[in-house]
Formats: C-alpha cells, structure tokens, sequence
C-alpha cells in the first residue's frame, strides 16, 4: 500500500479491477471505495493518475471517469501530473515554520536544484511544501515517499538527497 | 518519541506505555487491556451510555461536545430500520496538533477498544475508522493491531461469545484538512469530493449512508476504556468540574522539549509551557500562545496563567480547541503568522461556501499587501470587515476557523499591524522567524503564473 514508493514494474491490468472489486465488497455501497481505488491506481501508474486510470477506476466501479477526477481533484496526495519517483515533502505550516521550515526547503531547493512544485529533470524526485503534516512538537517535519522524518535540519539535507540518489540508481 | 513522565503530567492512557510495546496484543493485555470490553460487555448497552454520560468526557477533536451526550441522540436499534454505525475519526490535521498520530503509533488497541466498546453502547455492527493519507505508519501499525485483535475474538463475528459481531474497515483519507470536520468525513467516506453537508440532520440522525451514526475523535474513542474501567463517576472527578480527565497536548512552536503531554484538564499553560516544555530557547521572550490548533484566537505572553480547561479558556477569549499549543517567541512577525494561516484556510477552503470561499482569498491578499508595507491604512480595517463577514456565514466551522484567528492577531498585536503601513515596510526588517515562508498555495499559483495568463486580482 505503499503509494509514492519508487514503483516498480506497471502491475495495472486486470489485477487492479479484481483488487478494487475486493475492496469495494467491504463497504455498505460500493462507490465507498473510490478513494482507495484512486490510490490503486496511482500506485499501478507510476504516482499519478492519467487519463486511463480514471477510466479504469471508474470501470471497476460503475461510476463514470469525469466522477472519478472530480473526486481526485479534490485530495492532495492525488496527483494529476507526473511526479518523479521519490516524493520530498517539506511541511512549511506554522509550528514547522516558526523553527525554520523555509530554510529547509530552501536546504531541498539548493540540494536538488529544482524549486518547491518542481520535479527533477532526471524524474526521480518531487519536492513540494506540505500543509501540517502533524509533526508538529518534532520540527521540521519533511515526508520521505510517506514516511515522516523529524525533525530535519537543513544540514541534514544533503543526506537525505544522496541517499534518494542512491536509491534512483 | 515519548517524553518521559514527568511530575506535572498525569497519565491515563499513557499509563502503561513507558518502556512498553503496547501495539502487541500480549503486552497490552498484559497490563489489562481488553479488561473494559469485557467488563463492558457484561453490562447492558444502556448501562455503558450512563458511564460515557456520567464522566462527562468532552471530544478531544476540537468541538469540546460531550461525548456521551452525543451517544445518546441516536436512536435504538429498535427505533430505526436502518443499521447503526461508529465513525473514529482520524482524520487529525488541525496546524500544531499531532496527538491522535501518538495515540495510533502507541495505543492502538487502547484506541480499537474504545471503537468496540463504543459500538456496543449505541448497538452498532460496523465501524470506520477514517485515517488522514499522510499517516502511512500510524494506519500500518493500527491495521496490524486490528489483525491481532481480529484473531484473538476481540473484533469480528461472534465477540468473546456474546453473539453480537463489529466489523472495523478503516479507511484512509487522501490530504484534505477539511476531511476533520464530522460531515464532510462522512462525504469522503462514501466516496465523494469531501465538502461539509448542511446540519440538520446530525449525524446521529443520518449520518454516513444515511444512517445512525456517532462519530468521536480518536482520544476520545481511546479515552472510553479507561472510563469503563474508573466508572463514569470516578472518572469525572479528574480534571475541573466542567472539563473532567486528561488531555493529551500537542507542545510546538518556540519551545525547548515540544511533543506530546498528558495532563490533567485545568493544568496551567505555563506549567506545561515551562516546566514540561523547558520554556522558550535561546534566550528569548514569549509573545504569544495558540492554546488549540490554527483555527483558535491567540492569547498574550500574559495570559500564559490561564489553565487549560474548557471555560477558562473560553473566558480568555480563545478555545481549548484540539489542544495543540503553539508557542510563538518574540523573533515572529504577526502578520506573517496571519498570513500563512490565512493561506492555509484559503487551500483547505473547500469551495462550497461563498464566503469562506472568497473571504480566505481576501484575506491572505490584504495580508499580503500589509506585509509588503504597501496598505492604506483603510485595507487594515477591510481585513477585520471581511473576517467578520465570514464568522457566521458559512456551513462548517473552517471559514471561522480562518477569520477569528487573525482578527485576533490584529486585536491583540494592533500597534504591530499598524507599524507595517506608517513605517511601508514590515517593521522586522527581513529578521522574523517567519520570513519568506513558502505556502502550498503560493506553489500552486507559481505554476499557473507560468501556464497562463491570470489576472492579478485573482492571484493572492
């Protein structure tokens, strides 16, 4: 369940229905499990959601593809563009920002050589501010493809980022 | 992660956590956990609502209802042809608030024990429990504590015998603040955009489905355990006549030991500020406190003697919230703290609203504009205009959650706001902590900037 973690092979296709349908036979009515099946997808497109994903989703549960983009459009963790492989996430609300949120990003922004919303040309790194990520007492608080590293301090970035490419390779 | 127990702080649920790995089945009942279900399911569905009335435990998500009050709205299942349903609502993003996340990564059985418990008061056979996207570990750790729960007769079919059966789906939220409130939660859990549904009906009424439903916070559902285990009686004699037990607060912002503490409900804000929380770091002066999460009006440096407790609080003016305190030191512009709560609510806005809608994107303009220096003295008073066109007016609390903070920050810091127009310039001079903080919306509007032409009005 991991979404945003580097994705391997596309595992989308028939098994992405079935995994849906199972989900969809927990709750009482069945478009409950919209939002499950958008993570699905996204996890089986590689992070965001294309076209045919909404069509896949909305296949998978009588409902139609405009519906399902409506839905996604809504949440944040839902992307409706190409995201790179690994997902830095720094959280800029106030707790974090009143011990230095922005010279953390700013840490990301140098270290990576993209701005905050960019990707890297190379695709394998998204870096976005957050809104609280409820880390709060721990800041900064910067989510590493979901997972939560606190507290960061912009002398750690560097570590972060090579480990990252180190990954990508 | 945790702090150790120190004298000022009274552990409830925390009691046992110390040096223990209560996410294992085994080590929590091994200091009796699953002792209040069974003690629970010995006593009538009735009988348990009288406990949750009597202890007069007040939610923990931020509302302050009584939660055994709110049991007792919904109807029996013999009144109703339509199943009845919990909802734990974890869901946790209020700005300085990170307790529910602790609770989850901590005490999950403590917290599934309150949703079985709960169940059985109000008769319920299913539950959700809707968990914020972003807590990935917590909703990991929380899946495996039902797992083991699920095995060991405690959850599903049947439970230790009684014939009566809950099953538990949890459900995870995909990044959406508003997802907090009760009925847009409920939006979202049958799989719709998440906007907040006009009140009446409530949800004991017609909640999600359409149904019966009680929806608590997860410290309240984890608190219930511990209620089944006092009595309801004993348990309201902790913490203030009004304000009973402990609360779990969320210490952040300018302070030397932030995290989690769990005190008695009535502790003063400078007992956990200094002497759980250290006080402020390198030598500086408190300004400000924000004593429950973004949404609340801010107290002075000399209100940090108010106890955190429901009335004393509201007496100060402000709202004990969801008990995240935000300790603000004297390196911070007030007007760039309003600012990037004004930015905050403007990108969790939902949309359904008009003036939550547009007043947050007024709002974080005017701010802006005072930040720069560049506003007339008449746009300071537009500012407190548009806030209190927005208190009132809406559905859901968000978009008074957006204006009664900083129509308090210019109540409060007024000479500060002031200076920004006499002096054209942000009077800090580019030294505030909070200089130059990127928003998620100041993201988003970079992007459109480079795809189209917008105009400038409409870009805060």
């Amino acid at each position: 369940m991991a979404q945003g973690q580097a994705p391997g092979p596309v595992p989308s296709g028939q098994g992405l229905h079935e995994r849906i349908q199972k989900i969809a036979a927990q709750y009482p009515q069945r478009r409950s499990a919209v939002m499950p099946a958008l993570r699905l997808a996204q996890e089986a497109h590689g992070g965001w959601l294309p076209a045919e994903a909404f069509r896949e989703v909305a296949d998978a549960l009588d409902l139609t593809p405009a519906y399902c983009q409506a839905v996604a459009s809504f949440y944040d963790m839902y992307h409706l563009e190409p995201v790179g492989r690994h997902m830095v996430e720094v959280c800029t609300n106030i707790s974090c920002a009143l011990v230095g949120a922005q010279q953390v990003l700013e840490a990301f922004e140098e270290e990576l050589g993209i701005r905050a919303g960019e990707t890297t040309e190379d695709g394998s790194v998204t870096l976005r501010t957050l809104e609280c990520a409820g880390g709060c007492g721990w800041a900064t608080v910067v989510s590493v493809d979901h997972r939560y590293r606190e507290p960061v301090r912009p002398e750690e970035v560097p570590e972060i980022v090579q480990e990252l490419r180190d990954a990508a390779t | 992660m945790p702090r150790p127990r120190r004298k000022a702080q009274q552990h409830l649920l925390f009691e046992h956590a110390e040096g223990r790995d209560l996410t294992r089945i085994a080590e929590y009942e091994r200091v009796g956990g699953y002792q209040s279900l069974r003690k629970a399911l010995k006593l009538t569905p009735q009988q348990v609502l009288d406990e949750l009335v009597a202890a007069n435990l007040r939610g923990r998500g931020g509302a302050g209802f009584p939660m055994g009050r709110k049991a007792s709205f919904l109807p029996k299942p013999d009144q109703t042809a339509k199943p009845i349903y919990l909802v734990g609502n974890a869901d946790e993003s209020e700005p300085g608030t990170f307790k529910d996340r602790e609770i989850m990564a901590r005490l999950p059985h403590m917290f599934l024990e309150g949703i079985v418990i709960a169940s059985h008061a109000i008769q319920a056979k299913a539950a959700f429990v809707y968990i914020r996207g972003e807590y990935l570990t917590e909703f990991e750790i929380f899946r495996d504590s039902l797992e083991e729960a699920r095995r060991a007769g405690l959850v599903g079919a049947n439970i230790l015998g009684t014939g009566w059966g809950l099953t538990v789906v949890v459900h995870r939220g995909a990044g959406a603040y508003i997802c907090g409130e009760e009925t847009a939660l409920l939006e979202s859990l049958e799989g719709k955009r998440g906007q907040p549904r006009t009140k009446p009906p409530f949800p004991a009424i017609s909640g999600v489905y359409a149904s019966p439903t009680l929806i608590n916070n997860v410290e309240t559902l984890a608190t219930v355990p511990k209620i089944i285990e006092l009595g309801g009686a004993r348990y309201a004699k902790i913490g203030t006549a009004s304000s009973t037990g402990t609360r779990l607060f969320s210490l952040s912002g300018n302070v030397v030991n932030g995290g989690n503490y769990e005190v008695e409900l009535g502790t003063s804000l400078r007992t956990l500020i200094y002497d759980l929380g250290g006080g402020i770091p390198d030598g500086r002066e408190l300004k400000a406190i924000i004593p429950g999460g973004s949404s609340v009006p801010v107290l002075s440096a000399d209100q940090v003697d108010t106890p955190l407790d429901f009335d004393a609080m509201a007496q100060a003016g402000t709202m004990l919230g969801s008990g995240a305190v935000i300790v603000i030191d004297d390196r911070a512009c007030m007007v760039q703290l309003g600012l990037r709560v004004a930015q905050f609510y403007m990108h969790e806005s939902c949309g359904k609203c008009t003036p939550c809608r547009e007043g947050t994107r007024w709002m974080v303009q005017l701010l802006k504009k005072i930040e720069a220096g560049g506003a007339e003295q008449a746009e300071l008073d537009l500012l407190l205009d548009v806030c209190d066109r927005i208190l009132g007016n809406c559905l859901c609390p968000l978009g008074d959650a957006a204006a009664m903070p900083v129509a308090s920050y210019v109540a409060k810091f007024r000479e500060e706001h002031q200076r920004h127009i006499d002096e054209g310039a942000c009077p800090f001079g580019g030294e505030s902590s909070l200089e130059g903080v990127l928003a998620p919306v100041d993201q988003h509007h970079a992007r459109l900037r480079g795809q189209i032409e917008v105009p400038l009005h409409e870009l805060a």
